[in-house]
């Protein structure tokens, strides 16, 4: 390289570098970092419609961006923080990271078990972890009705389960453990690492049963509803889980206010916003349901799935805690 | 070696410091993370030792193997065979190896589940021609992924290998078929003890890019020492713990590293001057004209056109459907900072190399060669690692020089470009390193002495002698330093300033969702923008060899 062309290359980098200094980045506007992402953008942009304040947000992956906040301390930029699990949530909220929020309009709009006991961050928006089952090969009346059910001998070879680096995965243990304890989520969870085929993502587990390589398996319900709205006669059904005993477990996408935000007023209306006049613009393109009971669901799940089932009332702050216990015992359980 | 001529010492001295201030710069985030093993935790150990960790090592380490050994066979393989034959399509085939580049690995790996996995359409024809239970090779094992990582990661071991053999081998093949050995004898007696240590270059490439990655092994449900990393980090809340199994993976990449000293034998790079005109290509006839041409193609397709079809297919069956791709009409403000990134990167880490390969020639030979060992680092450690250990380095700075009354803004110190490049430039400065080294290797030392001899100081010497000659060498680190910049994810993720969105974090905002067909233009976008730089160097391949003569 000849010193022309070097200087030439240094002339390029000093320019890029000043225009990106001097782009982007409005320390006045609503700052959010979002471990959710589809949807969102159109959800934010109504908000600033609605109310004038003007947002930025920053999307990552939800432990990452909690790590982010943590390090950066008070000088942080994040005003408000969302994950798409409650593990996170209750993590940051562990970490000190979110200031409590004292809101009647949220407290009425979100179920108390969808939101933390304190007030430190409330969930937006129901996922439910459910049964799946190929509607090809079974009828309605084989397909197993319990989590427990499928840990049974009988199911050897016939489910699809989601590894166990997936939060969605680990917050459904971290129920059981809750629920029944240690030692018997552990003898729950072993009967699935004997049973189960592991695949990576929800998605290819639908695909899996379509394709007849198991028959049922857990996924979250949007996923399916994805499918449907692809191709309407996807040959995979959903049944409720556990709806005799506690409900089908259901996880939370939400958030809170940092601590060191540095417009707490505007985030706790943002958050107000989401969980009342935003919730359909939140979750129906992603075909969650809504947190708040009065906001109606979208059709597609409202007709596939219906909206009469019994949820798992367990506090998303408590199996948020019992996350990391959750991934032990998966490893303990040789679960992969 | 000394530094000699006037003020000789002094100058010397100065390059010695400035490649050590590099290493530290790279080392000190790395470390950072890697301190929490000082004080070990016994009670992750035991527990990681009781339950997964034997089996992540051993996958790891086979994984490792396999893919080393696989791109090491068909990288060197086909680098011979492009360089040393001609036969129908060859000149075209021998630069269509290195268009893999291209390709992000995280694309990948979803891409051949869901073309050649069992929910794929390939072993859905096949199971209608041959039946329900006709067997098929299992796609989400140790093989799928070995296979998926050679496919992606071989043109490392060819790109060096290529340029070995032509800067380095055709004088001494020349002579030994003169001297009456046959070709086959000449190669493997003569040739391949000369490309060895580039051959081993490319092979600890290639296992270090296999070892980081810590996305692409779980769609083949493979279990590797990162993956536990991840899933301990991101499951349990610990980084501590996550950061000492982490040691783990810094462990391999010390070994793939230790492997390449062994490997590349007692050979060194460094031919007096470097001209040589390549080995004469011998044509190829009949059957084994056609079975090389064949070979060839069937790489190029499984590796590069196969992937970008199948993306194709499902970008158009996107826009045509209603929902579309989202975020379309932000396209160019994600490809202007990705752009952004890659020059500045490229820039800060070519600059950086070059003064770290000069050092070797102008500072004390063991400061200067430890300090270029260790800036190597950030290239074994996982994307993410990096940014949490850069993250933490400089909020840690900035809150030294506030106790000393200089305030950074908050943005400067965590989400900015500058933190960004910064990372960038730990994470890809071995890559870029090891090609400006070789590059410089090839400028004998007789003719560094000569200039300094004759008066002129070591930077002049840099700017005049080393730098003109080593210009092939110079471009090729500068495209793959660029085209890691332009595919890397996880830092990007971390790190960057609001509103810095580039193509990757486009495909992840929608693949971490499992959107895979919407994320299908985006990715291919990713694609076309690397092709720029791999083609500019597929041509440098194909040049004869630079005649550019330094300035008296």
């Amino acid at each position: 390289m000849s010193r022309p062309s070097l200087r030439l290359a240094a002339l390029t980098v000093a320019g890029v570098a000043t225009v990106a200094a001097c782009s982007g980045d409005n320390s006045d506007a609503l700052h959010i970092y979002s471990g959710r992402h589809y949807g969102s953008e159109v959800a934010f942009e109504e908000f600033e419609e609605a109310t004038g304040i003007e947002v930025e947000f920053l999307v990552g992956n939800d432990a990452e961006l909690r790590e982010r906040i943590a390090a950066e301390g008070a000088d942080t930029e994040a005003d408000v923080y969302i994950t798409v699990d409650a593990g996170n949530l209750a993590a940051a909220a562990e970490q000190g990271l979110f200031q409590p929020i004292e809101s009647a309009v949220l407290d009425e709009a979100i179920p108390a078990e969808l939101r933390d006991p304190d007030g430190l961050w409330y969930g937006l928006t129901i996922r439910a972890r459910t049964i799946v089952y190929s509607t090809e090969r079974m009828s309605l009346d084989e397909v197993p009705t319990t989590y427990e059910e499928l840990a049974e001998p009988e199911w050897q070879g016939r489910v699809c389960m989601r590894v166990s680096s997936n939060v969605y995965q680990q917050s459904l243990v971290a129920s059981l453990i809750a629920t029944h304890g240690g030692e018997e989520a552990l003898r729950i969870v072993q009967g699935w690492a004997d049973n189960a085929e592991i695949v990576s993502n929800d998605i290819l587990l639908l695909d899996s049963i379509a394709e007849g390589v198991c028959d049922v398996g857990l996924a979250n319900h949007y996923y399916l509803g994805r499918k449907l709205e692809e191709d309407a006669n996807f040959p995979v059904g959903l049944v409720w889980a556990n709806q005799d005993d506690r409900g089908v477990h259901v996880n939370t996408s939400g958030g809170g206010v940092t601590t060191h935000s540095k417009h707490p007023a505007e985030a706790q209306q943002l958050l107000e916003w989401l969980a009342t006049d935003g919730q359909s613009v939140l979750v129906d393109a992603n075909h969650e349901y809504p947190a708040n009971p009065a906001a109606t669901p979208e059709p597609l799940i409202t007709e596939a799935f219906g909206t009469d089932f019994v949820r798992d009332d367990l506090n998303a702050a408590v199996f948020g805690a019992l996350n990391a216990d959750a991934v032990r015992l998966m490893d303990e359980a040789g679960y992969d | 070696m000394q530094a000699f001529g006037h003020g000789g010492r002094r100058s010397g001295r100065s390059w010695s410091w400035a490649s050590v201030a590099a290493a530290v710069l790279v080392v000190v985030p790395v470390a950072m993370l890697a301190s929490s093993i000082l004080r070990p935790r016994g009670d992750v150990w035991s527990q990681q030792w009781s339950t997964r960790l034997p089996g992540e090592l051993w996958a790891t380490a086979v994984l490792l193997v396999g893919v080393a050994v696989g791109s090491t066979v068909l990288g060197a393989g086909l680098a011979w065979l492009t360089a040393a034959y001609r036969f129908p399509g060859s000149r075209q085939l021998g630069w269509m190896m290195i268009l893999p580049l291209a390709i992000p690995s995280y694309i990948l790996g979803f891409l051949t589940l869901s073309t050649v996995g069992r929910t794929g359409p390939v072993q859905g024809w096949w199971r209608d021609a041959f039946g329900d239970d006709a067997w098929f090779p299992p796609v989400e094992s140790m093989w799928g992924a070995i296979v998926t990582f050679t496919l992606v990661l071989f043109p490392y071991v060819f790109l060096l290998t290529r340029a070995a053999l032509r800067d380095q081998a055709a004088g001494a093949y020349f002579a030994a078929r003169t001297l009456g050995a046959g070709p086959t004898e000449a190669a493997r007696r003569v040739v391949l003890p000369l490309v060895r240590p580039a051959i081993a270059a490319g092979a600890a490439v290639v296992m270090m890019e296999t070892l980081t990655d810590f996305a692409t092994v779980q769609y083949f449900g493979v279990d590797t020492v990162s993956v536990g990393v991840f899933r301990i980090w991101r499951g349990t809340y610990d980084r501590d713990a996550a950061s000492e199994i982490a040691t783990v993976v810094l462990a391999f990449a010390l070994l793939a590293i230790g492997f390449e000293r062994v490997a590349r034998g007692r050979a060194r790079f460094g031919q007096s001057g470097g001209a040589g005109a390549g080995i004469e290509p011998r044509r190829l006839a009949g059957w084994r004209a056609w079975a090389a041409t064949a070979t060839c193609a069937l790489v190029v397709l499984l590796a590069f056109v196969g992937p970008v079809v199948r993306l194709a297919q499902w970008a158009i069956a996107e826009q045509r459907s209603e929902r579309g791709t989202p975020q379309l009409e932000e396209y160019p403000t994600y490809l202007w900072h990705s752009v952004q990134l890659v020059i500045i990167t490229v820039v800060v880490c070519i600059a950086v190399a070059v003064v770290i390969a000069n050092a070797q020639r102008f500072g004390s030979a063991r400061l200067t060669r430890a300090a270029a060992r260790a800036s190597a680092a950030g290239y074994a450690v996982p994307g993410p690692v990096v940014g949490i250990g850069v993250l933490l380095t400089v909020v840690g700075v900035d809150s030294v020089l506030e106790r000393v009354g200089l305030d950074l803004p908050g943005a400067v110190a965590t989400g900015s470009l500058l933190v960004l490049a910064y990372a960038y430039a730990i994470r890809f400065l071995a890559p870029g390193l090891g090609a400006v080294e070789a590059g410089i290797g090839q400028v004998s030392e007789e003719m560094t002495a000569s200039a300094r001899t004759l008066g002129a100081t070591p930077a002049r010497t840099m700017w005049r002698i080393h730098l003109p000659l080593s210009r092939a060498s110079l471009i090729t680190a500068a495209v793959l330093v660029g085209v890691d910049a332009l595919k890397e994810l996880p830092i990007v993720l971390l790190l960057r300033p609001f509103g810095f969105d580039t193509l990757p974090v486009w495909v992840y905002m929608l693949v971490s969702e499992s959107r895979f067909q919407q994320a299908a233009l985006p990715a291919l976008s990713i694609v076309a923008v690397a092709l720029v730089p791999v083609i500019l160097l597929a041509r440098q391949l194909d040049r004869p060899h630079s005649t550019d003569t330094p300035a008296p």
